[in-house]
């Protein structure tokens, strides 16, 4: 006799905002196999963006009826508490405004399967008017669906799973540039090899936790922790490969090597996705993992990743300066914020009122970070050279004279990535390190004056990057330009929408840091489900 | 000793109640003034002189309701808004609010009175300068700056105005910035001042960290009387920042230099108004930090008796007819710091002088003007002579002021400096006699002056054809003139000033000291200044005067430089302050600028040498990312098994 299989709970309405967006990227594919070519863009669009607004709809539903669930939801596999739902929010807004970008002309290859150089680019290209693969945009969705599970995950084979559905159509995006495809495809080919060598990592790790705690629930490792001998070499060793796969995916000192020639190779939009929502997606799943399933373990992983914190900051700070491609600055740029965060997860020891607070800074600084990123890459797309965008820096000498308000637009948030009071990137950073600091003075954290040596070398490493920020501000404004300077595309309604929205934000959030902050605050102080 | 200060009673309503109109009319000219440009250049004067003149309306208003009340109901504390807002949930640090008390309106009434007078002549004074609107801008701030200072009810609005009237004052003694020598006396009255600045901030820090409250109506309670190591510290810190604006020994230098500015700002700023912003910042702090018998108070008093000295000397040689009045002025507020040093019996002098002063001081400086107008903007006195003919109306009121100056029986300065000599010689009988002694100098000096001026013979520039000043620039001579005849023995006689500023300042209103027309003092006065003015005569009214200034004595010279204060400032802090910053600009660009220099070199080389690792070979970033796996587990057990 077999016993019954009883049918497993799942909570629709709080799972609703990852169930919409994956049943859109469904009716997108399908939408591919079966309507005419000619109809596919005008059908996709309004599909994604529709499908990305319910969703975060049906977030701000959640929070506004007060009804953050207090237990992991469908049998204990997903959390949806309230960093959860800030963070949804958050990938929401800047996916949204990704597609916004996506759907701009000219990014996109017409047939990806195509040999570059080819007649058959040449034919495809020809009866493609610039729209280039429709698929896009179900991909997108998919990517952006794994992104949601991705730090809701409340196991850890979930997590795996999620992990996978975020970096699979991600890796297939990143091949899909119209110019330069040779640099796409091998930045799409090198993601996709480093990537599958990480998820290794991680599901190795998965298995040997397993060994140890004989569940792979998170809260159910923590209280096998708290009841068995933590310094078990299995334990050790299987968290130590678990975070060598998490810390990848942010992008962390030493296994950062992939983002340049990612962000370099990829389309500009697809890097701004990139950038912005799979960095919040990555870094709410290390907090996930560090915070919920190794709680009991922070004396030993702290003083861990306090050396890849600080490797990241300076790895990310001193490599930026040499760069002359613009999107490999901000991919180092992007390092090195990386390490900022990573201080953020370090703030964690004592008190659960401790943690709120860090939490919120690490919060509030993804949100702001996000969207200053993406208005960036915005910038970037419109900056042209014949052969696509502009990317060397000498390119970019004397913008300023050239295209005043573009280039004012760019420095603003350049000088937001710097941090320089007024931005949002000030409170940013101003709130990490304050929530690092205070967490270094908690009575009887062993190593509360290590805190204060990595808000130190953070500083330190703040300073080398407004350097190379600001260096591209001079450029622009400083320097004679270049006698066949690049051409400033007229930009499109989308793109212009992005553009001031990431502005206003920027700016608004530099002005009123209560409004985002308090928004972060609530979130934050309900803390993970344990 | 028992205080008789009132207490201060919230006022709202009224008059008083919208004082804060008093500073909100100039400030709102200049405002419009300086913004709106030269498009207001055709009325821009007049928009100036009618601000001045409301602010002037609401002072005399504000002061009739004030005497309505009872003596002790005369301090009316007017909220205005929170200026410094507290911790959550606690009150604020600082409320700004305006105190309408017997002294402040007496100030208001001075400031705004004196002011709409001087802003009246400067319409003729300044006719011909092309930038005569800017010049009512920075007078109408000046005024607004001024009265924010004497009506605020805490130190920090005090503060405020106090650094507005100095930005004021460099504005307008580097109104003619052209001239190298008017930028430069600017930017020395800028420096020496922020000197007192630093003191008088200094205080306002100690004041706080030890009473936890800027607020005047709160330190009374919080003071309680007492006098400690930090209430004289407190004391010397306010008196440094006093010396400073008032231009009192060894802040003095700035105020002969201030005279670059044109003659209506040293009449208003650097004679009747501004430089007495450090008796009224003595007397209003005087129940705190400056009490009777206190330590501090004999420091005010000796630093106004040796200031009042080193004036009149400095006065005796001046042959520019703007410097021997700016070394008066230093003098006659040495008598008033000398009067503010010996508590509320000295107060009612200090600031009676005060009043008297700015009236035939202005009178003066604007007769000085006058006559400059009149012969081309000459200052030097030995080529004017004889003029008394070519301008009768500057020379009946300059003589008037003269008159009071010297302390001719029964006009104003009589009866306000011989109370304080008569205090003086009381309460600290050396200081006392030393200011007899400084009463027959400045009988000497003054002498000089008019005698050099109006009399004898034409000593004039051959282009030279002296007339006289237009009735816009008369007229306001003549109401000043009026006020330096019979103001003080208004205020002084029956002890009116002392009844009316007792409440504020302390002081019994039924012990009104007397006035006595025959004590010793007071005939060694006379007798003084009458051998003074005799002496002048003899070598400057019946003698001739060189045209040429001649070599003079020893004293002479000491005198003509201004007793070496600026070569002992030059060489006491100038070149040693050079020095210092030339060793910091070596130091940093050897020292800060090679380590910064180096530290970028490095950054720069290590990020060129570090960019190799990033090969481009997926195969490397694997083999990295393995180590890094390899590193990150071989740590984990390391700090696992520590």
């Amino acid at each position: 006799m077999n016993p019954a299989i009883e049918a497993p709970t799942i909570e629709y309405g709080t799972l609703a905002p990852l169930l919409v967006i994956f049943g859109a990227a469904c009716i997108g594919v399908l939408v591919e196999a079966f309507a005419p070519r000619y109809l596919r863009k005008s059908i996709q669009v309004p599909l994604t963006l529709l499908s990305l607004a319910g969703a975060f709809a049906l977030v701000l539903v959640q929070v506004l009826r007060g009804q953050v669930s207090t237990t992991a939801s469908a049998m204990g596999a997903i959390a949806v508490d309230g960093p959860s739902l800030f963070i949804w929010g958050v990938i929401l807004i800047l996916s949204f405004v990704c597609v916004l970008l996506i759907n701009d002309e000219g990014h996109f290859v017409a047939s990806a399967a195509s040999v570059p150089g080819s007649a058959d680019e040449e034919e495809a290209e020809r009866h493609d008017n610039g729209t280039g693969h429709t698929e896009v945009y179900p991909l997108v969705l998919f990517a952006v669906g794994g992104m949601l599970l991705f730090p809701a995950a409340h196991d850890l084979l979930m997590m795996f799973v999620a992990l996978e559905v975020m970096s699979l159509p991600l890796y297939l995006l990143c091949g899909l540039a119209r110019r330069r495809r040779l640099l796409s495809q091998e930045a799409s080919m090198k993601y996709f090899l480093l990537g599958a060598f990480s998820s290794a990592f991680f599901l190795y790790g998965t298995a040997m936790v397993y060994g140890f705690a004989g569940t792979v629930s998170l809260p159910g490792i923590n209280q096998a922790m708290a009841a068995g001998n933590t310094l078990d070499p299995l334990l050790l060793i299987g968290f130590a490969l678990l975070g060598v796969g998490l810390l990848f995916k942010i992008g962390a000192a030493p296994f950062q090597a992939w983002k340049p020639d990612v962000y370099q190779g990829a389309p500009t939009p697809i890097t701004a996705l990139m950038a912005s929502g799979t960095l919040v997606a990555a870094v709410g799943a290390v907090l996930r993992v560090f915070w919920v399933g190794l709680g009991n373990l922070d004396w030993e992983w702290r003083p861990v990743i306090w050396g890849v914190a600080a490797l990241t900051m300076i790895v990310g700070s001193i490599l930026a300066i040499t760069q002359t491609e613009i999107k490999r600055m901000l991919a180092y740029s992007s390092i090195a914020h990386t390490g900022f965060l990573l201080v953020g997860v370090m703030a964690t020891y004592g008190s659960a009122q401790q943690n709120a607070e860090s939490l919120k800074a690490i919060l509030f600084y993804l949100a702001i970070y996000g969207i200053a990123t993406v208005g960036a890459f915005a910038v970037l797309t419109l900056v042209r050279d014949p052969g696509g965008e502009a990317g060397h820096l000498s390119r970019w000498a004397g913008l300023g004279k050239r295209a005043p308000v573009l280039s004012g637009v760019f420095a603003f948030f350049l000088l937001a990535f710097a941090g320089i009071p007024l931005t949002s990137g000030f409170m940013g950073k101003y709130a990490i390190f304050s929530a690092a600091l205070n967490s270094g003075t908690q009575p009887g954290d062993s190593i509360g004056g290590w805190m204060a040596g990595l808000v130190v070398v953070g500083v330190v490493a703040s300073a080398v990057a407004a350097f190379f920020y600001v260096r591209v501000i001079v450029l622009m404004f400083f320097s004679e330009p270049a006698a066949d300077g690049p051409a400033i595309a007229a930009p499109s309604m989308g793109t212009v929408a992005v553009i001031a929205v990431s502005l206003l934000v920027t700016v608004g959030v530099g002005l009123y840091p209560e409004s985002v902050l308090g928004v972060a605050n609530d979130a934050a102080s309900s803390l993970f489900i344990r | 000793m028992e205080s008789h200060i009132a207490e201060i009673v919230q006022h709202t309503g009224g008059v008083i109640g919208n004082s804060w109109l008093m500073i909100a009319f100039p400030l709102v000219g200049a405002f419009i003034l300086l913004v709106f440009n030269r498009f207001t250049n055709r009325w821009g004067h007049l928009l100036g002189v009618a601000m001045s003149l409301a602010s002037f309306v609401v002072a005399v208003l504000a002061f009739f309701e004030l005497i309505g009340f009872g003596p002790e109901e005369r301090r009316r504390a007017v909220h205005l808004f929170e200026f410094i807002p507290g911790m959550p949930g606690e009150p604020a640090m600082v409320d700004m609010g305006l105190l309408i008390d017997p002294l402040s309106i007496s100030f208001a009434l001075l400031i705004t009175g004196v002011g709409s007078l001087i802003h009246i002549y400067s319409i003729g004074y300044m006719s011909h300068d092309e930038h005569r609107r800017r010049f009512f801008s920075y007078l109408n701030l000046f005024v607004a700056a001024m009265l924010l200072l004497v009506l605020a009810d805490n130190y920090v609005g005090l503060f405020i105005g106090w650094e507005g009237v100095g930005l004021a004052s460099y504005l307008l003694i580097g109104f003619w910035q052209f001239k190298p020598s008017a930028a430069t006396a600017a930017k020395k009255a800028f420096v020496v001042n922020r000197v007192g600045d630093f003191g008088l901030l200094v205080g306002m820090f100690v004041i706080w960290t030890s009473f936890g409250t800027l607020a005047f109506k709160d330190l009374g309670a919080e003071v309680n009387g007492v006098q400690n190591g930090t209430t004289l510290a407190i004391g010397l810190l306010l008196l440094l920042g006093a010396c400073g604006k008032s231009a009192q020994l060894p802040l003095q230098s700035w105020l002969l230099d201030a005279m670059e500015g044109p003659t209506p700002v040293s009449a208003l700023i650097h004679a009747a108004t501004m430089v007495t912003a450090g008796v009224y910042l003595v007397v209003r702090s005087g129940a705190f930090f400056f009490p009777e018998g206190s330590g501090a108070a004999l420091a005010v008093s000796i630093v106004g008796a040796v200031t009042l000295l080193a004036g009149a000397i400095i006065g005796c040689a001046k042959d520019d007819i703007k410097k021997g009045l700016a070394g008066s002025t230093m003098s006659q507020i040495g008598y008033m710091m000398l009067g503010a040093g010996l508590g509320p019996a000295g107060y009612a002098f200090a600031i009676g002088h005060l009043i008297t002063h700015g009236f035939f001081k202005a009178n003066m400086f604007l007769g000085a003007g006058s006559v400059m107008h009149g012969m081309n903007d000459e200052v030097d006195m030995r080529k004017y002579g004889a003029l008394r003919k070519f301008m009768p109306i500057t020379f009946v009121t300059f003589f008037i002021g003269y008159l009071a100056i010297i302390g001719f029986p029964l006009l104003s300065g009589y009866f306000t400096k011989d109370g304080i000599i008569e205090t003086a010689v009381h309460h600290q009988p050396i200081l006392g006699w030393l200011a007899v002694l400084g009463a027959g100098i400045t009988g000497f000096y003054m002498s000089r002056m008019v005698f050099m001026t109006f009399f004898g013979e034409k000593r004039w520039a051959d282009d030279a054809h002296p007339h006289e000043s237009p009735l816009v620039m008369t007229v306001p001579l003549m109401v000043l003139s009026l006020g330096s005849l019979g103001l003080g023995a208004y205020l002084v006689l029956n002890g009116t000033l002392y009844r009316f500023l007792s409440p504020a300042v302390g002081g019994d209103p039924a012990a009104a000291p007397e006035f006595h027309f025959v004590t010793t003092p007071g005939l060694a006065t006379l007798a003084l200044v009458a051998v003074g003015a005799a002496f002048a005569w003899m070598r400057y009214g019946r003698a001739e005067v060189p045209a040429v200034q001649p070599r003079g004595s020893f004293l002479t010279t000491f005198a003509r430089r201004d007793l070496y204060g600026d070569a002992l400032n030059e060489s006491l802090f100038m070149r040693p302050g050079q020095w210092l910053t030339r060793l910091a600009v070596f130091f940093d660009n050897r020292g800060i600028d090679g380590i910064v220099n180096g530290l970028a070199a490095g950054i720069g080389g290590s990020s060129g040498r570090l960019r190799r690792i990033q090969t481009g070979f997926a195969r490397t970033y694997a083999l990295s990312i393995f180590i890094g796996a390899a590193l990150l587990t071989g740590a984990l057990l390391l700090v696992g098994n520590i």
